[in-house]
């Protein structure tokens, strides 16, 4: 039977970690993520896990031992947060750009400066274009969900690419909810044994690893990595089938709330997408026809998918919990517009930044937002495509 | 039990406020129910104030932000009565448990309770200090919450007392948490 507790975010992404036991860890602590690898290391000194635990002095090194290990022929995963993310920014890009099948948890958090250890979404963000898949996760289930189904979207013989697992930090690596934990041996068959591509360690059939590549190859081997992208969604979407098997729950792309038939709507990730549908159920109770799309798989983008969910609507508003400074909007709203570039008829769009640096979504910041949008759609006028919500004028 | 019931702690760090939310959490998630405990992080400093929540549902708990209109406010500190509003945005209904050996009906007129809120007190400290030896009120206090709000029977509560101390703790101390808990159930008095 399942296991039913009443755990943190970082818990339950631990949990998923002792049951996928992978071969090698190599990590490095920062607030919030700190406590996923304190359990894990943990289970490591306690014989839970068979895992080789790599401590080591920096998340640049974190990522780079990540990449050897991944390199050599392993299983391989690690967690970080903010500023560790920031400073394995190099790295991210040749784990990505080697096809080496990491999963990493991320735990939002704001970005230095000024100092923050609270939730928003600037690191993920910032890495968005890096060449990794990424699952937002709305709650400890999903992220709990998301890590398991990572191993088995990475490790993809079609796909071979790192994965990044996005949690909000504190609201939800640090709170306490109910989860569904799986049967331990379910999810060990469920991502299977690890299978090698070209391995470092099989020194019989040797292979090189981070070549030089000049003009004259470069642009085809990067080609290649956005054709290997376009591949992602089909198997996030089988994985999810054969998940569902094992736990009952249904993932997809994107989850959609009350949206078929609604004028108006939210597209918002992570936490703050539930607190978004308690509203939406309040504004259908007052015959308000409101709706929610909460991306999941961010990257790749489900463009197409996402474009054609949206398109009917007559007004959305698109919450970004992280600003891209200079660019005119934040980066989801960017993809959703974009994601509707090519529709013929297609929704007012408006932009909100919220909750930045931990600063609450309270239930009355979504009841503003869908009123605002209620009036775009009786009258088509806008006041303003882009403002800060929650902020002192 | 309503359909969910919010509950906002107040206490001062280093009283053991969080792991009450969490004990009371754990001990409410039996019968099938959905449960959040989580604190408010600030600077994490003994003495400083600081305030931890609880949601209790038989539906799926989705709103992930702050308790601003508790159904229950349990005060684990009454310094802070002088502070700060603890009654700031709690329900017309609401129930207040208060750790102070003075008499309900006088923290009743401190708290301007409106008629149909209740008020308790329970002396959690003094409790603590002869059950543990240390003014740790957070055992009492569950026990007096578990008895004012029927959420969840002494017998659950005390059994996840039990199991949470347990990870932490010598015997001596986990006892001493147990009969803290069953004397804050008995104690709690209404004003």
């Amino acid at each position: 039977m399942a296991r039913v507790v009443a755990v943190t975010g970082n818990e339950a992404v631990a949990e998923a970690l002792r049951q996928v036991n992978p071969d090698v860890s190599s990590a490095y602590p920062i607030t919030p993520a700190t406590d996923i690898m304190q359990r894990f290391t943990g289970f490591v000194s306690n014989g839970k896990v068979k895992t080789e635990m790599i401590l080591v002095e920096s998340e640049h090194s974190a990522m780079s031992g990540c990449i050897g290990a991944s390199a050599a022929g392993g299983r391989v995963m690690t967690a970080t947060s903010s500023q560790g993310l920031a400073l394995m920014w190099e790295e991210l890009f040749i784990a990505s750009g080697t096809r080496l099948p990491i999963v990493m948890a991320l735990v939002n958090r704001a970005l230095s400066a000024p100092l923050n250890i609270h939730g928003d979404h600037s690191d993920g963000m910032g890495a968005r274009d890096c060449g990794w898949i990424q699952l937002w996760s709305e709650n400890a289930q999903d992220a709990y969900d998301n890590t398991i189904q990572a191993f088995r979207i990475a490790e993809h013989m079609d796909l071979r690419l790192p994965a990044m697992v996005c949690l909000d930090g504190f609201i939800i690596s640090h709170s306490i909810e109910r989860i569904e934990y799986i049967e331990d041996d379910k999810v060990k068959n469920f991502v299977g044994e690890f299978k090698n591509l070209n391995p470092l360690l099989d020194l019989e059939h040797p292979v090189s690893y981070g070549p030089l590549i000049l003009p004259d190859y470069y642009m085809e081997y990067r080609k290649a990595h956005a054709e290997v992208m376009s591949k992602v969604a089909g198997v996030v979407l089988d994985v999810a089938k054969d998940f569902e098997k094992i736990s009952g729950r249904k993932y997809g792309l994107f989850e959609t709330y009350r949206l078929d038939d609604a004028e108006i709507g939210l597209v918002i990730l992570n936490s703050a997408a539930g607190t978004s549908k308690d509203v939406i159920d309040a504004f259908r109770e007052k015959g308000i026809k409101a709706g929610l799309l909460k991306p999941r798989l961010y990257r790749p983008f489900p463009y197409e998918e996402v474009g054609n969910a949206l398109k009917h609507l007559k007004a959305v508003c698109v919450l970004d919990r992280a600003d891209a400074f200079g660019a005119s909007y934040g980066p989801l709203f960017m993809d959703i517009a974009s994601s509707l570039y090519t529709c013929k008829e297609k929704p007012v769009l408006i932009n909100k930044i919220y909750g930045l640096g931990g600063r609450d979504y309270l239930p009355e910041h979504a009841g503003l937002v869908l009123d605002e949008l209620a009036g775009i759609a009786k009258t088509g006028k806008v006041k303003t495509f882009k403002e800060y919500i929650g902020v002192r004028e | 039990m309503a359909e969910m019931m919010e509950i906002r702690w107040h206490g001062r760090g280093g009283q053991g406020t969080v792991t009450a939310a969490k004990v009371l959490a754990d001990a409410c998630l039996s019968s099938g129910r959905h449960v959040q405990a989580f604190p408010e992080y600030g600077p994490e400093r003994a003495g400083a104030p600081l305030r931890a929540y609880n949601r209790i549902s038989s539906k799926e708990l989705r709103m992930h932000c702050p308790v601003l209109n508790p159904q229950v406010v349990s005060v684990v500190d009454a310094t802070l009565l002088d502070s700060i509003n603890v009654a700031d945005g709690s329900t017309k209904d609401a129930i207040f448990v208060v750790n102070t050996s003075k008499d309900p009906k006088e923290i009743r007129a401190k708290l301007k309770a409106q008629q149909g809120q209740k008020v308790y007190t329970v002396d959690a400290s003094k409790i603590a200090k002869e059950c543990i030896g240390r003014s740790l009120p957070n055992a009492p206090m569950l026990g007096a919450i578990c008895k004012v709000t029927s959420l969840v029977s002494l017998e659950s509560l005390l059994e996840d007392v039990r199991k949470s101390f347990g990870k932490k703790f010598a015997q001596k101390i986990i006892d001493g948490n147990l009969e803290a808990t069953k004397r804050g159930y008995g104690e709690v008095k209404e004003g």
